[in-house]
């Protein structure tokens, strides 16, 4: 989300990512932080893509399958940034299952598509 | 086998006081706080308090000799110290599962916070915790969808949800509150809620609340690209009003309506409750009339109880309190009682006033909501008190920033996903809390102007009701 745009008072609607797009786009740090607290919590890191105007449907398109007992932070990266490079305008949001709860531990966006 | 019929009063002791048995993993426990009137002893009052709740009463009677009392009577089986109160002490009594009909709440507190509420020779007794033995959880239908079927249906993931009740509680017309709806939606709150007390008064009648409040859902859901929802109270005067609201905001495509568990009832909150279920609606449930029944520590019921019993009932969200807050809430006793709603299995652990080990099995769990009093300044403590599993409401702590609703949600999701963002990073949560949040207004004049406004309210006041330990 663009923060820049509010003139005092004037709230103007923004279209938003869930978790962590009222934030500024994260540092590749701080994703690699998020990357390992995901991995520390024992979840299964997967990587998802969409064209942005597909965006709110709960389904996206995965980026192979869930990485299965993933451990090394920087495979995950390189995942990432294989899958930004095949599909550039998308959004590409990584999650963590959790198979306990059988939810998502995490689910963020870490590259937002060009126009949307 | 055949006994001689004996008229007459006994004590209760003979019959009730069991200081031998070994309750069975299909009894029903109960822990009761008593004060015994002076003169009484306490094993006669902690059987008297058993036979009260289960199959006694005053005066033996000829037809008990038709039935085999040993087996269906509760048993006084212990009795403990009080720490720290002379005057009370608790006891422990086991109640054979068939006293009770399978998934009603509404008989399980009729025998155990029934008469032997008003029983003379008690100057006052507390329903502290009930074991539900797994034999019994196992006949409740429980939350309508539980915490993983709504995080999938909302799309939340990663974080606690934000919502927020909207103000002025009474007196705004349907249009006006569908203004302050959507403004809180847009600006990036997950959900609203109508305040309890918003039923169907002469100021907004409910159908044009309902119609309102879908417009300013679905405009903010389509602006916006994320799942929201406003908690439409169908809370009322007979089931039939009830469920014909509840009718109303499903053909509306509503996803979430809420109901007021103590005031309703019981019966008409697992009625409620089976609705949601069939028809794929959240239910948001409300707990005025709770501070009466459990503030008291000495007389009426614990929360966790009441908690326990609605996860029982359904519903999937409870106000929980906030420990920080306006409202009372001692923070190991909160967390004691949110276990109680989100876990499978609750381990005994005095510390937090979890008297048994509660088993759940596969019964979904429910939203912890921390709800009344709170603002920014306190989102890194609540984050660390209640965890992802938690719906934080800002009521005025949203719509009383200067710049209005929108930038109020949105100061407080920058302050919501800032925390969480640190607390993955390691962070201290607590002892860092001023820096993280001061780190997330540089980016956001929203959440800057939210800190100011709100940096000198703080509640800090002795809790009234603390947990009995040493």
């Amino acid at each position: 989300m663009n923060t820049t745009n509010t003139v005092a008072g004037d709230y103007r609607t923004e279209k938003t990512l869930e978790t962590f797009s009222f934030l500024p786009p994260l540092t590749q740090q701080e994703v690699y932080d998020q990357i390992s607290f995901m991995l520390s919590q024992g979840l299964t890191p997967a990587i998802e893509h969409e064209d942005p105007a597909q965006a709110t449907n709960h389904y996206w398109t995965m980026w192979k399958l869930p990485f299965f007992g993933e451990k090394d932070l920087s495979a995950v990266v390189s995942e990432l940034e294989a899958c930004h490079r095949a599909y550039p305008d998308h959004h590409v949001r990584l999650l963590g299952y959790d198979n306990y709860t059988q939810s998502q531990g995490v689910c963020f966006v870490v590259y937002r598509g060009k126009v949307w | 086998m055949a006994k001689k019929y004996d008229a007459g009063v006994k004590e209760y002791r003979d019959l009730y006081w069991a200081p031998d048995y070994v309750p069975l993993d299909t009894d029903l426990l109960a822990c009761f706080k008593v004060t015994p009137q002076e003169g009484v002893s306490n094993e006669e009052c902690a059987a008297a308090v058993a036979a009260e709740s289960s199959t006694g009463t005053w005066s033996t009677v000829w037809s008990e000799l038709l039935t085999d009392m040993e087996f269906y009577k509760g048993r006084a089986y212990r009795i403990e110290d009080v720490p720290g109160d002379k005057d009370s002490f608790y006891t422990f009594i086991a109640y054979p599962l068939d006293l009770f009909e399978e998934g009603s709440i509404v008989n399980v507190l009729t025998s155990l916070v029934g008469n032997v509420f008003g029983f003379k020779a008690l100057k006052h007794l507390r329903l502290e915790d009930i074991r539900f033995p797994i034999a019994f959880v196992k006949t409740c239908m429980g939350p309508p969808s539980g915490i993983q079927v709504e995080r999938d249906k909302l799309n939340k993931y990663g974080r606690p949800m934000l919502g927020c009740t909207i103000k002025p509680k009474l007196g705004l017309s349907a249009k006006n509150y569908g203004r302050a709806v959507y403004e809180c939606l847009r600006g990036g709150l997950d959900l609203t809620k109508d305040d309890e007390n918003v039923n169907s008064q002469p100021f907004m009648r409910w159908q044009n609340r309902f119609e309102f409040v879908a417009m300013a859902v679905e405009k903010a859901q389509a602006e916006t690209g994320e799942v929201k929802g406003h908690y439409l109270n169908v809370t009322a005067n007979t089931p039939e009003e009830m469920y014909e609201r509840a009718e109303f905001a499903k053909e509306l495509g509503q996803p979430v309506i809420m109901h007021d568990f103590l005031t309703g009832g019981f019966t008409a909150n697992t009625g409620l409750a089976k609705w949601c279920r069939k028809n794929g609606i959240l239910l948001h449930i409300h707990r005025a009339m709770h501070a009466v029944i459990d503030r008291h520590p000495k007389h009426g019921i614990h929360f966790r109880v009441l908690a326990k019993c609605l996860r029982l009932s359904g519903g999937d969200h409870l106000h929980t309190g906030t420990v920080v807050g306006k409202l009372e809430g001692d923070r190991a006793s909160t967390l004691g009682y949110v276990d109680q709603l989100r876990e499978s299995f609750v381990p005994e652990d005095r510390r937090r006033g979890v008297f048994f080990d509660q088993d759940w099995g596969s019964m979904p769990g429910v939203f912890a909501v921390a709800s009344g009093g709170i603002h920014v300044w306190h989102m890194p403590a609540l984050l660390n008190i209640f965890g992802d599993d938690s719906i934080l409401q800002f009521g005025g702590g949203t719509q009383g920033h200067p710049w209005g609703n929108a930038a109020g949600a949105a100061a407080n999701r920058v302050a919501l996903e800032a925390c969480v963002k640190a607390r993955n990073e390691g962070r201290d949560l607590e002892r860092e809390s001023r820096d993280i949040l001061e780190g997330a207004a540089r980016h956001s004049p929203e959440l800057a102007l939210a800190m100011e406004t709100w940096k000198e309210i703080v509640f800090e006041f002795e809790t009234v009701d603390k947990l009995d330990i040493n």
